[in-house]
């Protein structure tokens, strides 16, 4: 299928949801389903760079992205369109950055059906308002991906992980020098490290840290946002990106009450690209 | 003069921040391009309370406002029309909080760029975005244009380091966009503010993240006897999975300009020059400076120089960081591009640039970020000449029209404004210009947030001066 199909499918009338493999959260039900466009366009190795269509599974991308020695920052499973819908980072957030800064160009079909381009296809680029990262996080409800140009990264020489017990996590953190992970439930401390072998040997080796295995697994009743500096009053059974302000709890959250102007405000980008809420009706952003 | 306007803002501020001279409107009719514009009233608020009053006032009488920081910007995004009212940040200029553990800070908008860093310095921590103008432009500045700057090839753009800010919006509301929370709920209408050059309200706080400072630094200099071989061995060692810290190109009038500026020593004779910067832990940071003048010497540099301390390698960031106030020693005035193209079409289109420069008769040096594929050509020029403005400006456009058909953007970091706004549609169809203005007529529906700027208009004549206020749609 190719983007102008795929805006054919979309069409510009009629509640109409979308779906890549379903790994965050799925279609809306009882509303007619789309799929966007799958497959690696191209890899441009020396300008670090890749165009594939949403419907690419991200495992598929990391694996072509590997044979020349470079990665993707996408939280890993499902597709790229439903990673960058979703917009959720994975643990390597501290060092990877979020994924808002991974896209730099995608073509998605708006409500009125119509093909936009956003962005361009280079990571430098300021032409005009920033539609990008907009798009990203916004679970459809502004456009449907088709396509898009991500940045990738070189892959590291070496990565390892390290662990360490840690009553205090910013003793270990404020040690690092640019760790790609620092992950704490409490008690114990997890550091991922990337570089040269002996960089992050010395590194782990002056921050108290022992190799040992890692992510660990992660608890899964929320996944919290909080300002990073309060996760040291964390209780409960939690795991906590250190520097970052995720924490991945055993237990439900209900998010404190944000800022209702700017809700208002999200709200009027909404009726200006989808007056008429047909795209992923009834979820909410 | 608006009177009632004046009225108003003396009323909300204080008379002597509130300005009518025919000095101050004509020190802030312009920002730092080469695009007059006529400021109506200059105020000069010092708290976000005041900043409200400005823009509701502005409103009331539909009077354009436009927000200012240093006015350093080059393409006319602070370039107040139509009689505008100019609302200078300058005054504005706290560091409010400090984070060096979890490496943020807010700061109001007319923090100086290189005022944060000097601030936060003693945690050991800077603001990575250090466009070339970084002593004299502002934060709010920054996250206006989406500034860039030399270290912007490893560290990212400004909309990577603005975590969150409190703007005011033309209805008058104040409004957080984003938070020191990774995730905050709702649409990222943080990362839609940043670049967005006035056009979508007026950030009044800003939340920026901090960077540690590498370990180790090394910065070297490498010599070339043709500009396609600096280039070419930029985007080798792109290709070789290495991301310097910074990765600058210099052509030879620019490294002469600049020689006879600063001396230190740089090679007269060469095409080209390149410096390098990488940065980071002691042993990855030796085997790159290994690998990069392995690469180097391939492609036929002549000599590295490897700035052997801290005072080398301020001096070599001298000479690159001060090549624009260099340039005077050649001509009187210069008019200085920004285009990006994908790093393996650097040779050819510094090609195109050096020959539609010969076919207009004009000087051209290039001072670039040539890892970010980012251009700068710098056409220099005695403005007293008869039709040499006519010159310099089609010249200006065959080199954006070469860039874009390069597989590149308009711009890289100085942004629309005025300069560019016709040029949008190079690269944006009907629909995409038309997703732009939806975002800006949310966050602005009155259409009075420094209008005439970035999109567009259908129809527009060009003589952006005669659009009536508030015709923006």
């Amino acid at each position: 299928m190719d983007l102008t199909e795929f805006a054919a499918a979309v069409g510009g009338e009629g509640p109409v949801t979308i779906s890549g493999l379903g790994t965050r959260g799925g279609p809306v039900a009882g509303v007619r389903c789309v799929h966007a466009p799958a497959g690696i366009e191209w890899v441009q190795a020396d300008e670090m760079i890749v165009s594939c269509g949403a419907g690419t599974r991200v495992d598929e991308l990391v694996a072509a992205l590997a044979a020349h020695h470079q990665t993707v920052a996408l939280p890993a499973g499902g597709t790229v369109g439903g990673a960058l819908s979703v917009g959720h980072g994975d643990v390597r957030r501290l060092g990877y950055g979020p994924v808002r800064d991974v896209l730099l160009q995608a073509r998605y079909v708006s409500a009125a059906g119509e093909l936009v381009k956003a962005g361009g296809p280079t990571v430098k680029n300021v032409s005009g308002f920033d539609l990008c990262r907009l798009l990203v996080g916004s679970r459809g409800t502004l456009g449907f991906l088709g396509d898009v140009i991500l940045r990738t990264r070189p892959l590291p020489q070496t990565s390892q992980w390290f662990t360490c017990s840690a009553g205090d996590p910013f003793d270990v953190f404020t040690k690092l020098y640019k760790p790609i992970s620092v992950l704490w439930n409490g008690s114990q401390l997890w550091a991922l490290l990337e570089g040269h072998p002996r960089d992050v040997a010395e590194q782990a080796a002056a921050a108290g840290l022992r190799a040992g295995s890692g992510p660990p697994a992660l608890p899964v009743g929320s996944r919290r946002s909080v300002a990073p500096s309060t996760i040291a009053s964390l209780t409960g059974d939690f795991v906590a990106e250190v520097g970052v302000g995720i924490v991945h709890h055993v237990d439900p959250w209900l998010r404190p009450v944000g800022d209702d102007r700017a809700a208002t405000l999200a709200i009027a980008i909404r009726d200006q690209f989808d007056p008429g809420r047909r795209l992923n009706p009834g979820l909410d952003v | 003069m608006n009177a009632a306007l004046v009225a108003d803002l003396t009323a909300a501020l204080s008379a002597d921040r509130v300005r009518t001279g025919t000095t101050e409107l004509g020190l802030y009719g312009r920002d730092a391009s080469n695009f007059p514009g006529s400021a109506g009233v200059v105020c000069f608020p010092l708290t976000t309370a005041e900043v409200q009053a400005a823009v509701v006032a502005a409103v009331r009488h539909g009077v354009p406002f436009v927000a200012r920081g240093s006015g350093t910007g080059l393409a006319g995004g602070a370039t107040p029309l139509d009689h505008a009212l100019v609302i200078a940040l300058t005054k504005m200029d706290a560091v409010l909080s400090v984070d060096p553990v979890n490496r943020f800070a807010w700061v109001e908008p007319g923090v100086l760029n290189l005022d944060l860093t000097r601030q936060v310095t003693k945690y050991g921590l800077h603001f990575a975005p250090d466009p070339s103008s970084q002593q004299s432009c502002s934060i709010g500045g920054n996250v206006a244009n989406n500034s860039g700057g030399p270290h912007c090839l490893s560290d990212g753009v400004t909309a990577s380091h603005v975590l969150a800010m409190e703007v005011v919006l033309s209805d008058g509301s104040v409004v957080v966009l984003g938070g020191d929370e990774p995730e905050p709920a709702g649409l990222d209408l943080r990362g839609a503010f940043v670049g967005s050059e006035g056009m979508f309200g007026i950030a009044t706080k800003v939340c920026v993240r901090l960077t540690q400072n590498a370990p180790a630094v090394r910065t070297m200099l490498m010599d070339f006897e043709t500009v396609e071989a600096g280039a070419q061995t930029v985007s080798a060692i792109i290709a070789a999975g290495m991301v310097p810290a910074a990765l600058e190109m210099m052509d030879q009038l620019c490294v002469q300009a600049v020689e006879a500026y600063i001396h230190a020593g740089l090679p007269v004779d060469a095409a080209a020059v390149l410096l390098v910067e990488v940065a980071g832990l002691p042993h990855g940071l030796e085997a790159d400076v290994a690998r990069i003048v392995e690469i180097g010497m391939a492609h036929g540099a002549g000599t590295v120089r490897i700035a052997q301390d801290e005072a080398e390698r301020a001096l070599l960031w001298k000479g690159r960081k001060t090549a624009f106030g260099a340039i005077a020693r050649i001509k009187p005035n210069y008019y200085l591009h920004d285009t990006v193209v994908p790093r393996r079409m650097l040779p050819e289109v510094l090609r195109q640039v050096y020959a539609i420069c010969r076919r207009h008769d004009l000087l051209v040096m290039n001072v670039f970020h040539a890892g970010d594929g980012n251009l700068h050509p710098l056409l220099v020029f005695d403005k007293r000449e008869p039709g040499v403005m006519e010159r310099v400006h089609a010249a200006g456009e065959e080199i954006v029209r070469a860039s874009v058909a390069a597989g590149g953007v308009l711009s890289g970091e100085h942004g629309i404004g005025i300069e560019k706004r016709d040029f949008m549609p190079l690269m944006f169809g009907p629909a995409d210009l038309a997703a732009q203005a939806a975002m800006r007529a949310a966050f602005d529906p009155s259409g009075l947030a420094n209008p005439f700027k970035v999109l567009p208009s259908p129809g527009a004549c060009g003589d952006v001066q005669h659009v009536p206020a508030g015709a923006w749609v």
